[in-house]
């Protein structure tokens, strides 16, 4: 019987939601095949986060807390998830696309002399073999890809394979394994962490608010005389353009992204960054304002299932990728489209 | 460091019968890879040491390398071997590890992926290959020390930011925070132009070909989609607002 493993990616004992997307695409695969799947979940909250693996579809879950795994450092989980693997012959080893489930992957096809197959979008079973649809060029091309070696080692790219859905009368074991290193066994180290801003992260967001260049071109607004640095000039335009985008995120609990160029000139941070040279996003809404679509940014963003546009220039790229379009100032619609959606959603 | 030779961002790239074309936009360094040498040439810079640049391809990655070189790497090396020409990232990475072993290196930088297969996974493999730590997303250095081995690495992850103190020899990959890369210098892009590159063989890194383990079934564009485009107007932003928010709400994506 084909075992499928699923890797759950947790950050300080909370589970990456794009971890029980991958539960959920492992059941139907295991489903398919006569198969079972067995959850790994290392760190902090191991045996909570395994219960709820359970509920979104594990038949089993291999749980470790040992404080070795209480932060994440990659040697140790890789180690882990070779002896098990080792252990329990599984025909896949799936991972969630997120920073860690990349590199676990890649870190563990080594040890277990197999290949890796990232970012996958969709998967087909062919006899008996996982065959897996990847992005590549940003999604400007598809690539069909097939790891003939076992274990399978896959990351599935987060909104990809449908919304997972919980049930909680789901039961099944958990069992508690111990750690493969020891301490001293263990190269690195984590000394310091700082809390990011806490925002919507563009992987896991359902709706992304994205500025570009445009949002620093408000003729309306004139910066503080304090300020007569023309680059400052232009960055406290933009601070101004982005707040608009970032009150209309707040109200749709979405992400705000910007385009390449948004990025270069100091607007935001690199963080925030949608395109072939920042994140790759497929959103359910996607809106960008002042963005004129630059074919790296395009191929960041063009398979969000919605997108809107709203751009001065009627003639910009964007519109041709674009459900809805606005032709027109986007310091006048975006707040308009705040207290709009504000009604609309009784918020 | 390590550097890949991909096709410009900004290229329409498709494909025929399999094959990708990029029609006629330039070939570049990839630009994660930029970041990488430019962290590679300050590390230096601060405490010493050379650079060497190494690239996995045929003769076209060199421009990768002389780019790399008219930044300010010492040295640059070519890894090519007919037997490499559909090497998965696993067999890459086991080549690249050679490579860095064969020259004793303390550091392996890497841009955090390239931008023509998005694998994003070399980095962490070859670190598994030699054995090394593997920091990835690595913004800033604020501490290494050659002579006593030991390095310190400030990560941008997603959840913040995250300081590691590791043991070396490690592989880092780096990320865009780190610097922004230098324009190679003109007596730098002389030298570069008249550098002799050597190229590595796998009989030079004294490995055999490593096994492929992932195979490409086919490439092929993406299905066309269809997206009706319809422009909203109305008498003023509120009301082009609520026509719009309507249109939202009516494709059920809330």
């Amino acid at each position: 019987m084909s075992k499928f493993f699923v890797f759950i990616d947790q950050f300080k004992g909370q589970a990456l939601p794009a971890s029980w997307e991958v539960v959920t695409a492992a059941r139907q695969l295991a489903d398919q095949a006569g198969g079972s799947v067995s959850a790994l979940v290392f760190g902090p909250e191991a045996e909570a986060l395994a219960q709820t693996a359970i509920h979104y579809g594990a038949d089993e879950a291999l749980a470790c807390a040992d404080a070795t795994l209480s932060d994440y450092r990659p040697e140790a989980y890789t180690s882990l998830l070779a002896q098990l693997a080792k252990e329990h012959s599984p025909q896949a080893v799936l991972f969630p696309t997120t920073t860690r489930g990349r590199e676990l992957a890649g870190m563990l096809a080594i040890d277990l002399e197999s290949g890796v197959l990232p970012d996958v979008t969709a998967i087909n079973l062919q006899d008996g073999k996982l065959v897996a649809t990847r992005p590549i060029y940003a999604g400007k091309l598809l690539a069909k890809v097939v790891c003939n070696a076992t274990p399978q080692l896959l990351t599935l790219r987060a909104r990809a394979f449908g919304k997972p859905a919980a049930d909680s009368s789901r039961s099944g074991s958990v069992s508690s394994v111990a750690a493969a290193l020891a301490e001293g066994d263990i190269a690195s180290k984590v000394v310091d962490y700082a809390a990011g801003d806490g925002r919507v992260s563009l992987g896991d967001a359902g709706v992304i608010i994205s500025g570009g260049r445009g949002v620093a071109t408000n003729p309306n607004l004139t910066p503080p005389a304090e300020i007569t640095d023309a680059k400052e000039k232009e960055i406290w335009l933009a601070h101004q353009g982005f707040a608009l985008l970032t009150e209309l995120a707040e109200v749709l609990g979405a992400a705000v992204g910007a385009s390449r160029a948004a990025v270069d000139a100091g607007y935001v941070p690199y963080a925030h960054q949608v395109g072939q040279t920042g994140k790759v996003v497929s959103p359910d809404l996607y809106i960008a304002a002042g963005i004129s679509g630059a074919i790296q940014h395009l191929a960041g963003m063009r398979t969000s299932k919605v997108i809107v546009a709203i751009n001065k220039d009627a003639d910009a790229p964007i519109f041709k990728v674009a459900r809805f379009g606005v032709v027109g100032d986007l310091y006048e619609l975006l707040p308009a489209l705040t207290q709009a959606f504000k009604e609309r959603l009784n918020k | 460091m390590f550097v890949k030779q991909v096709p410009d961002s900004a290229a329409k790239i498709t494909v025929e019968n399999g094959v990708v074309n990029w029609g006629d936009a330039p070939l570049v360094i990839n630009p994660w890879d930029e970041y990488a040498v430019e962290a590679a040439l300050l590390l230096a810079e601060k405490h010493g040491g050379e650079v060497t640049a190494y690239s996995l391809g045929d003769e076209n990655a060199k421009e990768a390398l002389k780019h790399a070189l008219a930044m300010g790497c010492q040295q640059a090396v070519l890894i090519s071997d007919p037997a490499l020409a559909n090497a998965d990232t696993a067999a890459v990475a086991r080549a690249l590890a050679a490579a860095a072993q064969k020259d004793g290196a303390d550091l392996a930088l890497f841009g955090k992926q390239a931008i023509d297969w998005d694998s994003g996974v070399t980095p962490s493999m070859t670190a598994r290959v030699l054995g090394w730590p593997a920091l990835s997303l690595v913004a800033a250095v604020p501490a290494l020390d050659p002579a006593g081995k030991t390095i310190k690495v400030e990560r941008a992850i997603e959840e913040g930011r995250q300081v590691v103190e590791s043991r070396l020899p490690a592989a880092l990959s780096i990320v865009k925070d780190y610097a922004e890369p230098r324009y190679p210098s003109f007596m730098g892009i002389r030298k570069a132009a008249q550098a002799q590159i050597p190229s590595w063989t796998l009989a030079d890194l004294g490995i055999s070909a490593p096994a492929n383990t992932v195979e490409t079934l086919e490439i092929s564009a993406p299905p066309a989609r269809e997206v009706s485009n319809e422009i909203i107007t109305g008498d003023s932003p509120a009301d082009i607002a609520a026509k719009l928010v309507d249109k939202i709400i009516g494709e059920g994506v809330l």
